[in-house]
């Protein structure tokens, strides 16, 4: 990861061209103006967009931001812009401002190992939050932990009864929780690989989806909820080892579960409602826009839960309350004075943004797939939505408004997962042809086709510290790729 | 108001026949010696239809029962490992489309040179030229014989045209002529009518290769694009080859393996 490098450049006003000005308003994304509408030279272009940025905002440190007009990113001057477009300079220009990471993730090139151990196909692959352990579930029953450095299994967890269809990190990292397709939940240290207690017994049919209690909630994490099958979803205590809760009330399987920051739940189903609980079990919203299954839900802060306390600086964290305390400022950070907003992708091919805890209408409708939409996924940063869909392509949209921006197509087969980088500049997706691909968010264009894979891929993920990215699919092998 | 419905009515007005239900049940009971009875008899095609009837009947009841006692039995909650582990977002997914989708796990062992297949057939039955063509005899005095008729089947690529009948050796019948193929995978023991590309190689001489002509044990090229295989790659497959495995002549189609 590199800091990137800020633009020394200074403004230069230019006397000769100061009377090519244009009336410029600089806004936040969620249209906020930012200090009064102000005339800018026709010279100026981003670098010097992103010092007046700075300063108006009175950063301490310079922090890199892109700019947009009309939902276009503006990377030229913006004389040249309004010349290319033929934009009137009478009227007020709006720049929407938005930030960037702050660091770069390099995009993967190359598979740095294959490694065989599974005998059946790999299900699920998930880094731990601090990006240094890898777990996965396979269809051979068995939960394996892998040694990173070594590139070599670490761990062997055998104690579930079926395919194992779902992992999940604890944002501490110091649980593995993973759901069978016999409904037992077993949960696991990382450590050891030792499975710690006894199965998690309740749910009827299998697993669909796991999602812990965010870090900044509950310091040490404790709880978790689970989906399955049988309609069901269960919040789970791991030190008391029972179930505390069954969130029931949907006719058929949920199909994906999310714990919300602010601690609500909601769970999406394929009778085409979502549904939002307190932490208590009780029911306090229905969702119901879709007009097919439900498949996926994501949400704006998603990337921050599951990463908790830890970031691209590497910091470790002594005690839990540390930790607790650094995940909320982190979460607060990401999510500003805004609402979370939740996206849900459907078997009716289209997506809904909501805000969920102000409205129960959607705030946008989001179409253009031709497919049923597989798998959903918010940005880091929580500008982007990217949704996968069996139409093989991958749509960009903008996760804010709900706007389309672009779409991926190269996959010629459908797309099954997506996953971000760190910084939200790059998107991977993995596909039934069997490879994989980078797409680069700035060009809208593919930056990098992975193949390797002798089969479907079923499961990808990009490490949170965005070293490493890991597949597993069909031909039973796990595959992890570098830079 | 139709007249035969008088006894709808005498019953509206009067209500049924005091034995109106004891006799239905003799006659009922009775039923089944008539028609046993009747079955003994019956002899010829009566006989045979009734049979037939009966057969169906039955077969139909014994479904239904053992339906019912599906429903109500317990059985033990199947546990055991299934092969072929899918996520859970495939689950619930049609299992129909995945018959379709072919294993890439299974390399593909051997490279596409000419005549190094490990074919289904090895061996063929020549054929004679005789066989195969029949002599066309020309000329006003019918006298001239140089002139062949193509009598199996063959394929004939999509641009061509017929050469002026003056310098038109071989004559390939329309009615003989195929673009589709029904193309079986081995492994996943399922068919698909696929289109012909072209014609890889026929055992029995290059002269068949070159015409097209299509017998048992040809190799043929076929479109395996809706299948939806992928290369090692990512890129579709669209050509592979078959070998087919009747004799397209006698039975009007042509049936093959797909090599792979």
């Amino acid at each position: 990861m590199e800091v990137i490098e800020q633009s020394k450049e200074m403004m230069e006003l230019d006397p000769k061209t100061s009377s090519n000005n244009v009336m410029c308003q600089l806004t936040d994304p969620e249209g906020q103006p930012l200090g009064a509408p102000l005339y800018l030279p026709q010279t100026a272009g981003p670098p010097q967009l992103q010092q007046l940025v700075n300063q108006l905002l009175c950063n301490e440190e310079r922090l890199p931001y892109a700019f947009y007009i009309s939902d276009q990113e503006l990377v030229v001057q913006l004389g040249d812009y309004l010349q290319k477009n033929k934009v009137s300079v009478e009227k007020v220009l709006r720049i929407v401002y938005q930030p960037q990471a702050i660091f770069r993730i390099r995009p993967v090139n190359r598979c740095s190992a294959t490694i065989a151990g599974h005998t059946e196909a790999v299900l699920s692959v998930s880094f731990s939050p601090d990006g240094k352990h890898l777990a996965s579930g396979s269809g051979d029953t068995t939960v394996r932990l892998w040694d990173l450095t070594t590139q070599t299994p670490l761990f062997s967890c055998t104690g579930h009864k079926n395919w194992v269809l779902y992992i999940a990190w604890s944002p501490d990292g110091k649980h593995l929780a993973s759901g069978s397709k016999s409904g037992e939940l077993l949960t696991w240290d990382p450590q050891t690989g030792k499975q710690s207690g006894k199965p998690l017994m309740g749910h009827k049919k299998w697993i669909t989806g796991i999602s812990w209690e965010p870090v900044h909630l509950t310091a040490p994490c404790r709880r978790f909820v689970s989906s399955s099958k049988d309609g069901d979803a269960r919040i789970w205590d791991i030190t008391l080892r029972r179930c505390l809760h069954c969130l029931s009330g949907h006719t058929k399987t949920v199909t994906c579960v999310k714990w919300g920051g602010d601690g609500m739940i909601y769970t999406g189903s394929q009778d085409c409602t979502i549904k939002i609980w307190t932490s208590e079990g009780k029911l306090i919203r229905e969702l119901k826009n879709h007009a097919h299954w439900v498949n996926s839900l994501a949400l704006s802060t998603e990337y921050t839960l599951r990463t908790g306390a830890f970031d691209h600086t590497g910091r470790t964290y002594s005690s839990p309350e540390e930790m607790k305390e650094a995940a909320l400022a982190k979460y607060n950070k990401m999510k500003g004075n805004a609402p979370e907003r939740l996206v849900s992708g459907s078997d009716d091919f289209h997506l809904y943004l909501w805000e969920p805890l102000t409205s129960k209408q959607p705030k946008a409708h989001l179409t253009g797939h031709q497919q049923l939409v597989n798998h959903v996924y918010f940005s880091p940063d929580g500008q982007w939505v990217a949704s996968a869909s069996f139409d093989k392509s991958v749509k960009l949209w903008n996760g804010i408004t709900g706007n389309f921006v672009a779409s991926f197509r190269g996959h010629v087969g459908p797309v099954y997962q997506i996953s971000w980088s760190a910084d939200s500049r790059l998107l991977l997706s993995g596909s039934k042809d069997s490879t994989l691909k980078v797409w680069d968010i700035r060009t809208k264009k593919l930056k990098q086709d992975l193949p390797g894979h002798a089969d479907e891929v079923f499961a990808v993920d990009w490490s949170p510290d965005g070293e490493k990215v890991a597949s597993g699919g069909k031909d039973r092998v796990l595959k992890l790729w570098m830079n | 108001m139709p007249q035969g419905d008088y006894i709808e009515l005498h019953r509206k007005r009067h209500g049924y026949r005091l034995d109106h239900f004891d006799r239905k049940r003799k006659k009922e009971a009775r039923q089944v010696h008539k028609r046993s009875a009747f079955a003994q008899k019956a002899l010829g095609i009566k006989g045979k239809m009734f049979a037939k009837k009966r057969y169906q009947e039955k077969a139909l009841m014994k479904k239904t029962l053992a339906m019912h006692d599906e429903s109500s039995s317990r059985r033990k909650v199947d546990d055991e490992v299934q092969d072929g582990a899918i996520p859970a977002y495939l689950m619930d997914r049609d299992t129909t489309t995945r018959a379709k989708v072919l294993s890439n796990t299974i390399k593909q062992k051997r490279k596409e040179k000419a005549g190094k297949w490990d074919v289904p057939l090895p061996k063929v039955r020549p054929m004679a030229e005789a066989e195969a063509f029949r002599v066309v005899r020309t000329g006003k005095r019918k006298n001239k014989q140089w002139k062949r008729m193509v009598t199996k089947v063959t394929f004939v690529g999509p641009g061509f045209t017929r050469k002026p009948p003056k310098y038109e050796r071989f004559i390939r019948p329309m009615g003989l002529r195929f673009t589709k193929a029904h193309v079986t995978h081995p492994e996943l023991k399922c068919t698909f009518n696929l289109e012909i590309i072209g014609i890889k190689k026929n055992p029995n001489g290059p002269m068949y290769t070159s015409l097209g002509v299509i017998t048992k044990g040809t190799l043929i090229e076929v479109n395996v694009s809706e299948l939806g295989l992928v290369t090692d790659k990512g890129k579709v497959v669209w050509g592979k080859y078959a070998q087919v495995t009747n004799n397209p002549e006698n039975d009007g189609c042509i049936n093959a393996v797909l090599l792979v």
